[in-house]
C-alpha cells in the first residue's frame, strides 16, 4: 500500500528535520566554529544543527519504508485564521487601541468555529472585552490605549 | 527536625494573607479552566503565565502551582463525566470512571478522586520537603561537567520514556535545542538566528513558544472535528461514596501514591505513565480483574492518586536541580526564570521564602481542592455545558493579550502565530513539542556548562567521563538509550501506554 508522498507522515517529518538542520547549519556559518577548548558562537549550533539533520534523514527513509499516513484531516482554514488573529491583533494594537482590536480578534477567530453564529460573537466579544479590561487594565493595570482616541 | 522547622517557616510564607489569596485563585482558575472541556493543563498554564509574569516571584509561583494542580484535577472531572481526557494523564480515569458516571455512580467517583488526589498531594508535598534539600546540597557541588551531562541524561531520558516515537522525540529535543540558541551568545556577544530582527537578539520569549507550541496546535486540532459526547450531569445527586467504596480505595490509593512518587520524579514520565502503571497494578492484584473497565472504582482511585503524586514530586528535579522532566515543568521553570530567578540547587539556599513558601501552599492548595471540588461539584458540572465555540476565541483571547502584555510588542504576536503554524505542523506529523520546549528551556544551560566543562578540562572531551558524577550520569543515558532500542522492551512501553488508551 502506497501512500502518496505529501500524506507521508514520517517522510514529511524527515523533510520538515532536515530542512531546520539545513537553515541553521546555513546560518551558523557566518558564526565561528572556535575549538573545542574555546567554542566559538557557531560550535554548539552547528553540531546540533547536523544531528538534526542525521535525525532527518533517519526518519525520512523510515517514512519511504514504512509509509503510514498523516491521520485526520488538515485543519488549513482553522490554523490560517487563528494565526491571523494573533497576527492581526498584534498589527492593530500598536495602532488602534485595545477594544477594537480585541473585537476584530473575536470575529476572526471566531469563523475558525464550525459554525458562526453572528449573535453568539457579538455578546462573546461583549463579555469576554470587558472581562479583559477587568482583568489586564483594572487588575494588572496595563497601561494600554482603549481606542485610538485615548 | 529541620524538615519541621523548614515547613513552618514555608507555611509562615504561603499563609500570608496575599499569597494565600493567589493560591486560592491559582485553584480555583485552575479547576474552572481544566475542567472545560478540550484545555489540558498545558494549554491552562500557558494562557496564564503572562499574567503572572506582572506579580511578584512568590504569589506568581504560588499561583501557578495551583493552577497547575488545579487545572489536573480539573481534568480529571471532564474524564469522568464525559470521557474526555484534557491529557493523556486523565485518559486511564476515563476507562473506569465514565462507566461509573454512566451506572449513575459519578458523584461517588468524584469523590473518590478528590480523596485520592488529596492523600497523594499530602504525601507528595511531605516528600519534596524531606528530599528536596540533600538532593539540592548533593547538586550543588556539582560542576560544569556534572551539569552538562546531567542536562544530557534527563534530555534523552525525557525523549526516550514519553509516549511516542522515540527518534522523533529526540530530534524534537535538538530542534528546541536549536531554537533556544536564538538571541545574543552570552560570551561572543553575536546575534545568533535572529533573522535580523531586533526582538529576536534578546531570544524568542518563553510564553511565545509555550502558546504557539501548545496552545493554538492543540486548539486548530480540537476544531478538525465535530463536537463531542455526551454529558452526565443530571444524574449526580449523591456525592458521598459508601463506606465499601471508601474501603475498597484504600490500598489502591496507597500503591497509586507509591507509584506516582516514584515515577514523578523520573525525566519523561511524570503523571500520564504514573497513572497507566498504577492502573496495570490495580488489575493485576484485583481479585475480579474483570470488573476493571466496567466501572471499578480501584481503577479511579490508584490512577488519580498517582496522577496527583507524580504532578506533586514533578517539582523536585525541577526545583532542586532547576532540571524540568516534563512539559508542564518546563513551563513552571521558565515562569521562575522570567521572575529572574535562577533555577537550580542555590534556589533554596538563596530563596528559601520562595522554595519553603511554594512547597507549603501546594498542601494548602491540595487542601483548597478538596474544599472547593466536593460542595462546588455541580457548579463545575455546569461549565462542561460550555460549547467549545465560545471557549477557543476566549483561549486565543487570554493568549494574545497576555503575551503582548510581557514586552508590550506586536513582534511577540507574530512570533506566536509563527510558532503556532509549526506546533501544528508538528502535532500532525506525530512529533511531540513536551521535549522541544524541554530542549528550549535546557539549551542555553547546557550550551554554557558545555563550555565551560571543555575550557575546564583544556578541550579534552574525556572530562565527561573521568569524573565519576558525570560518568555515572552518562552510563545512565546511553543504558537508558540502549534499552529502549531493544525491541522488547520498547514494546512493553508501547503496551504501557496503549493498554490504558485501550
Amino acid at each position: 500500500m502506497n501512500v502518496k508522498p505529501w500524506d507521508n507522515k514520517d517522510l514529511l517529518a524527515g523533510l520538515l528535520m532536515i530542512g531546520v538542520g539545513a537553515v541553521a547549519f546555513y546560518m551558523a556559518l557566518d558564526y565561528p566554529f572556535g575549538s573545542a577548548l574555546r567554542m566559538g558562537p557557531g560550535y554548539f549550533p552547528r553540531v546540533l544543527a547536523g544531528i538534526l539533520i542525521a535525525f532527518g534523514i533517519y526518519v525520512g527513509l523510515r517514512g519511504l519504508r514504512v509509509q503510514e499516513k498523516v491521520e485526520g484531516i488538515w485543519g488549513w482554514k482553522a490554523l490560517a485564521l487563528i494565526t491571523t488573529a494573533f497576527f492581526v491583533y498584534g498589527w492593530l494594537m500598536d495602532r488602534i487601541g485595545m477594544i477594537p482590536s480585541l473585537v476584530v480578534l473575536f470575529f476572526v477567530s471566531a469563523l475558525a468555529g464550525h459554525e458562526f453564529r453572528l449573535k453568539e460573537v457579538i455578546i462573546l466579544t461583549v463579555v469576554m472585552t470587558a472581562f479583559a479590561w477587568a482583568v489586564f487594565i483594572w487588575g494588572l493595570g496595563m497601561p494600554y490605549r482603549l481606542f485610538w482616541w485615548n | 527536625m529541620e524538615i519541621f522547622n523548614n515547613l513552618i517557616f514555608g507555611f509562615s510564607v504561603a499563609l500570608s494573607l496575599q499569597n494565600l489569596i493567589y493560591c486560592f485563585i491559582g485553584v480555583f482558575v485552575g479547576t474552572a479552566i481544566g475542567v472545560l472541556p478540550g484545555v489540558g493543563p498545558l494549554v491552562t498554564i500557558a494562557m496564564l503565565l503572562p499574567i503572572t509574569f506582572n506579580l511578584p516571584p512568590i504569589p506568581a509561583l504560588i499561583m501557578l502551582a495551583g493552577i497547575y494542580y488545579g487545572s489536573q484535577y480539573g481534568g480529571s472531572t471532564t474524564s469522568i463525566l464525559m470521557n474526555l481526557p484534557g491529557e493523556t494523564a486523565s485518559v486511564v480515569t476515563c476507562i473506569d470512571g465514565y462507566q461509573m458516571a454512566r451506572q449513575g455512580r459519578a458523584g461517588p467517583a468524584l469523590a473518590i478522586c478528590a480523596i485520592a488526589s488529596f492523600i497523594a498531594g499530602c504525601v507528595g508535598t511531605l516528600l519534596i520537603a524531606m528530599f528536596g534539600p540533600p538532593i539540592a546540597e548533593m547538586a550543588l557541588k556539582f560542576g560544569a561537567p556534572e551539569y552538562f551531562s546531567l542536562m544530557l541524561m534527563a534530555l534523552i531520558a525525557a525523549a526516550c520514556l514519553s509516549s511516542g516515537d522515540m527518534v522523533k522525540a529526540l530530534a524534537m529535543v535538538v530542534f528546541g535545542l536549536l531554537l533556544g540558541i536564538i538571541g545574543t551568545d552570552v560570551n561572543s556577544g553575536m546575534a545568533r538566528f535572529s533573522f535580523g530582527i531586533p526582538e529576536l537578539t534578546d531570544g524568542m520569549g518563553f510564553t511565545v513558544v509555550a502558546v504557539g507550541l501548545f496552545a493554538i496546535s492543540e486548539i486548530v486540532k480540537n476544531l478538525e472535528t465535530k463536537e463531542m459526547g455526551e454529558v452526565f450531569t443530571s444524574k449526580i445527586k449523591n456525592i458521598m461514596p459508601t463506606w465499601a467504596d471508601l474501603k475498597a480505595s484504600f490500598w489502591p490509593v496507597v500503591r497509586g501514591t507509591g507509584v506516582g512518587a516514584f515515577f514523578g520524579t523520573l525525566p519523561g514520565t511524570g503523571p500520564s505513565i504514573a497513572s497507566f502503571s498504577s492502573y496495570m497494578v490495580e488489575k493485576k492484584s484485583a481479585k475480579d480483574p474483570s470488573r476493571f473497565g466496567k466501572g471499578a472504582i480501584e481503577g479511579v482511585a490508584g490512577p488519580e492518586a498517582a496522577n496527583n503524586a507524580a504532578a506533586q514530586t514533578a517539582f523536585i528535579p525541577t526545583l532542586t536541580l532547576g532540571i524540568p522532566g516534563s512539559g508542564t515543568m518546563a513551563l513552571m521553570l521558565g515562569a521562575l526564570t522570567i521572575q529572574g530567578i535562577a533555577p537550580g540547587p542555590q534556589v533554596m539556599t538563596a530563596k528559601p521564602d520562595l522554595f519553603w513558601g511554594l512547597i507549603a501552599s501546594m498542601w494548602i492548595g491540595n487542601l483548597l481542592l478538596v474544599i472547593l471540588n466536593l460542595p462546588l461539584v455541580g457548579m463545575w458540572v455546569q461549565l462542561l455545558k460550555v460549547p467549545y465555540r465560545w471557549l477557543f476565541p476566549s483561549i486565543i483571547m487570554f493568549c494574545a493579550v497576555g503575551n503582548y502584555s510581557v514586552n508590550n510588542s506586536a513582534m511577540d504576536l507574530y512570533l506566536v502565530g509563527i510558532m503556532g503554524i509549526l506546533g501544528y505542523v508538528l502535532v500532525k506529523l506525530e512529533c511531540p513539542p513536551a521535549p522541544l520546549i524541554l530542549g528550549f528551556v535546557l539549551g542555553p544551560l547546557m550550551e554554557e556548562n558545555l563550555r565551560r566543562a571543555l575550557l575546564i578540562s583544556r578541550g579534552d572531551p574525556t572530562v565527561f567521563f573521568t569524573r565519576p558524577i558525570s560518568l555515572g550520569f552518562m552510563i545512565a543515558a546511553v543504558f537508558i538509550l540502549v534499552i529502549m532500542i531493544l525491541p522488547a522492551i520498547r514494546k512493553k512501553k508501547e503496551q504501557a501506554y496503549e493498554g490504558g488508551g485501550g
